[in-house]
């Protein structure tokens, strides 16, 4: 479990907030979903966001990523526009969407092989020692097709022991989750954050992390 | 070399490794597009004639055409899945250049879809009725030719992954993008079987194959953002 644990790169420019937005609009099909909206994530903080089906929770994540270019307001890490410094932004973020990233095809071992060496270099070992702590040992090797839903998720949340970013920004992780997966995964959330890291996640859960917070969207 | 160069080549082949892997493993999407190239290959002598002279008059232009339509089948893997599952967003949101990771994308269906075509192509040459003198440069036009369809395909792909039901809307694209590779193509040939020299047909489709590696990724890179926005 050790060997997992990720060591959170800092930013030594700690004046100046992990993530700034501020006066965020969007709108989609001449439908606002936000507007004026402003917050900070600060690190070791974990922000839940919240709203109701359809308030633009996914759309918010994605803007954040650098996903959806249809929005106005600023966006800025560590004091400077995302789009400005989009490599060392990518390199410190880790984002897992609704299509969690994980190809049927492929067996977890390759999948992770990829999508962690996009990042950075990440050896079998790490990858092994990941898979056994979500709980697919014994899956390493099977296609990710003969597998449930509840497993190609935990396939991708592998990533988060793997990556040292700082940054998670994760749609709905828990929704195919078993119960012992979500406590396992606030538990990972927690070290995150006790790392000095921070995440932003979308649930309906009720989250029992104490470094929580919560943004609620329309 | 700084670190950042290093991982940008490591991310470049997993790409291109993790591409020819699922390929593999999805053999359909290989063996289809090229059974299809065979049997639209074949069908010419019995449609229209098994006279040689008639054949070898025709045997380059159908053999390009084949190719072009073979590649319209085997463009739609480029992307789709990757679409499906998500890693597309997983590839946009690498902090390396998107140029290299879609150029080993771009390799990796070249290798499977293209190269084998290539390969075979002396075999239906031979069906044809092509004289052997121009085999040289029907392969060396198809070696030239092929990355530059998967190169333009790869553009029209990614603006189209996005939408739901496309229909025709890919061939539509990619196919006018594809007549000039079309006609020098079988130009060459032609020029072979007269006795001239192909080099100056060939040479324009180094060019062309030169630019749009220099230029198609970039184009497909942004086609993608586009497409997962």
């Amino acid at each position: 479990m050790s060997s997992a644990a990720p060591t959170i790169a800092s930013n030594s420019d700690t004046d100046k907030p992990m993530l700034a937005v501020r006066a965020l609009f969007c709108e989609r099909d001449d439908r606002v979903l936000f507007k004026n909206l402003d917050f900070d994530l600060a690190p070791g903080q974990v922000l839940q966001v919240q709203g109701s089906n359809g308030s633009g929770k996914t759309t918010l994540m994605r803007i954040l990523c650098g996903l959806n270019d249809g929005y106005e307001g600023s966006i800025k890490w560590y004091g400077q526009e995302i789009e400005e410094q989009a490599a060392s932004f990518f390199s410190s973020l880790l984002y897992i969407g609704h299509r969690v990233g994980v190809s049927k095809v492929l067996t977890p071992v390759e999948n992770l092989r990829w999508s962690c060496s996009l990042k950075q270099a990440v050896s079998d070992e790490q990858i092994m020692a990941a898979l056994k702590e979500v709980g697919l040992r014994g899956f390493e090797e099977s296609p990710c097709y003969t597998l449930s839903a509840g497993q190609q998720q935990r396939v991708s949340l592998a990533r988060l022991l793997i990556s040292p970013a700082s940054l998670w920004v994760l749609d709905e992780p828990f929704t195919t989750l078993d119960k012992k997966g979500v406590a396992q995964l606030e538990g990972i959330l927690q070290r995150q954050a006790q790392a000095g890291g921070s995440v932003m996640v979308t649930t309906h859960h009720n989250l029992d992390i104490p470094e929580l917070s919560v943004l609620s969207l329309g | 070399m700084t670190e950042k160069q290093t991982t940008t080549s490591a991310a470049f082949w997993a790409t291109l490794k993790r591409d020819l892997l699922i390929a593999f493993k999805k053999k359909n999407d290989i063996v289809n597009p090229f059974m299809f190239f065979i049997i639209v290959v074949s069908l010419f002598p019995i449609g229209i004639s098994p006279e040689s002279d008639r054949l070898t008059e025709i045997a380059a232009g159908v053999i390009w055409i084949s190719v072009l339509l073979a590649s319209m089948l085997s463009m739609d893997n480029l992307y789709r899945s990757d679409f499906e599952d998500g890693s597309l967003e997983q590839l946009l949101l690498s902090p390396h250049p998107l140029f290299f990771l879609v150029l080993a994308k771009n390799i990796s269906h070249w290798l499977v879809s293209g190269l084998p075509v290539v390969l075979v192509a002396p075999l239906l040459a031979y069906m044809l009725a092509l004289p052997e003198e121009a085999y040289g440069t029907l392969i060396l036009s198809l070696l030239l030719g092929t990355p530059i369809m998967s190169l333009l395909g790869s553009i029209a792909v990614a603006l189209t992954v996005g939408l739901g039901s496309r229909g025709l809307i890919l061939a539509v694209i990619t196919l006018p993008m594809s007549v000039p590779i079309l006609i020098f193509g079988t130009l060459a040939v032609q020029s072979t079987l007269n006795s001239q020299s192909p080099a100056g047909y060939l040479s324009l489709m180094l060019v062309m194959l030169s630019v749009s590696v220099s230029l198609a990724p970039l184009a497909s890179a942004a086609a993608l953002k586009i497409s997962v926005n």
